[in-house]
């Protein structure tokens, strides 16, 4: 499917279905982050169960702590 | 009266007001490192009344490659950041009182400085969550304003919380963030640093003048090496329960509970750190991530064992760690932040 993640068009592999199975894709589900499909932002709790669908737009944001 | 800030008078949302309310306005920075050193230089050159520092490490030569106050004397004389920034700041703009404190920004000293001397903002720039989640509950018991920053490789984040109008760290983020990725395991180029800087600097100047709406309002954050910029209204994340800015604080991070412990462990030249918070270790990918920066580490179920020089790191699953080669508390706290965040 594809998905407008971070304002840029990417194709994601079919396996990818919810919100989890993204962050674990890039890399981010050990991190800290803020996930905001279509201008709504998403509960950590429910990112096993949001569904994402074709031409989605995400914006996710990860915490760092380095300074 | 000299032309020192004619260009920033020129600029429209600032004046020659607005300059007036920046050179009576004192502004806090935690922590001296390349966000400290890129917020100080340039609110110093803006003209900020008064700027504090607090910083408890000193220059090394790692650091000169973004941390712009600093340069080869300082790594030469291993000279507390906080007074080799200072100096600097002198020579940039004699105008401005910088008070520099060499020592740790915890619970006790961060209280101390809002209650005592009334920073008008406070700007992040330190390297660990766990001073900012004590900046986050200091911002919210004395009503201050604080700019978080951050970076690390060639990625960034910032957000401005405003107390009573944003929501809070506490949150945004739940849980306190554990380890992994810092500047000295991921590395950092100093446009990352910039970037963030550009980000702090501006929302502090709209604060100083009093220029609220023209906050940016969103969390932000950038890759200048992977092109990638975005930004999130994170208004609807306030919660009314918030034990640091809802309805009830308690300030959970300002409580002797919630504050790394520390103790030299007799006669075995160690300090163990025990950290705020709960925290909970993937061993074997901590193991992992130090081997791949080329250090020397062994482990086993319990424990991830690795080799600094003349000190040894021992980190437990719970986030405990034992700082081998030293009695010195600050020093191993120091080793502890640096590798574990
Ligand atoms: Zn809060």
């Amino acid at each position: 499917m594809e998905l407008v993640i971070n304002g840029e068009l990417i194709h994601v592999p079919d396996h990818i279905r919810t919100i989890a199975d993204l962050l674990v894709h890039f890399q981010l589900n050990q991190k800290i982050a803020i996930v905001e499909v279509n201008a709504h932002i998403v509960q950590k709790q429910e990112y096993e169960t949001t569904a994402l669908c074709n031409g989605d737009r995400v914006e996710i944001v990860h915490f760092v702590g380095g300074g | 009266m000299n032309e020192r800030y004619s260009r920033q008078e020129l600029f429209a949302p600032i004046g020659k007001e607005g300059q007036a309310n920046i050179s009576a306005k004192h502004v806090l920075i935690v922590g001296a490192g390349a966000l400290g050193t890129g917020n100080a230089e340039a609110l110093v050159r803006a003209g900020v009344g008064k700027l504090t520092m607090i910083d408890r490490d000193y220059v090394e030569w790692s650091n000169l490659q973004r941390q712009q106050l600093y340069s080869e004397d300082d790594a030469k004389a291993r000279l507390p950041k906080a007074i080799a920034a200072k100096q600097r700041l002198a020579q940039v703009n004699s105008e401005v009182e910088v008070e520099a404190i060499v020592g740790d920004a915890n619970v006790d000293e961060l209280q101390r400085i809002a209650a005592e001397t009334k920073p008008d903002v406070i700007i992040d720039a330190t390297d660990n969550f766990e001073t900012r989640m004590i900046i986050n509950d200091v911002s919210c018991k004395y009503g201050i304003p604080w700019i978080y920053g951050a970076c690390v490789g060639s990625y960034g984040i910032s957000y401005t919380f405003i107390p009573r109008k944003t929501p809070c760290l506490h949150c945004l983020l739940e849980t306190m963030p554990v380890g992994g990725l810092t500047c000295d395991t991921a590395g950092i180029i100093s446009p990352a640093v910039q970037m963030v800087v550009a980000y702090q600097v501006a929302e502090a100047l709209k604060l100083l003048v009093g220029d609220e709406q023209s906050l940016r309002g969103k969390l932000v954050s950038f890759d200048v090496w992977n092109n990638q910029h975005t930004a999130i209204r994170v208004d609807q994340v306030k919660k009314e329960d918030c034990p640091s800015c809802g309805t009830n604080p308690t300030y959970p991070y300002l409580s002797y509970e919630m504050q790394t412990k520390t103790a030299v462990l007799c006669g075995r030249n160690s300090v163990q750190i025990r950290p705020a918070g709960k925290r909970e270790y993937d061993l074997p990918q901590l193991a992992d991530l130090f081997a791949k920066q080329g250090l020397r580490v062994e482990t086993n179920p319990y424990l991830v064992s690795v080799s600094l020089g003349e000190h040894r790191l021992v980190v437990f699953r719970d986030g405990r760690a034992l700082v081998h080669g030293t009695k010195d508390i600050q020093e191993a706290k120091t080793i502890y932040h640096r590798y574990l965040g």
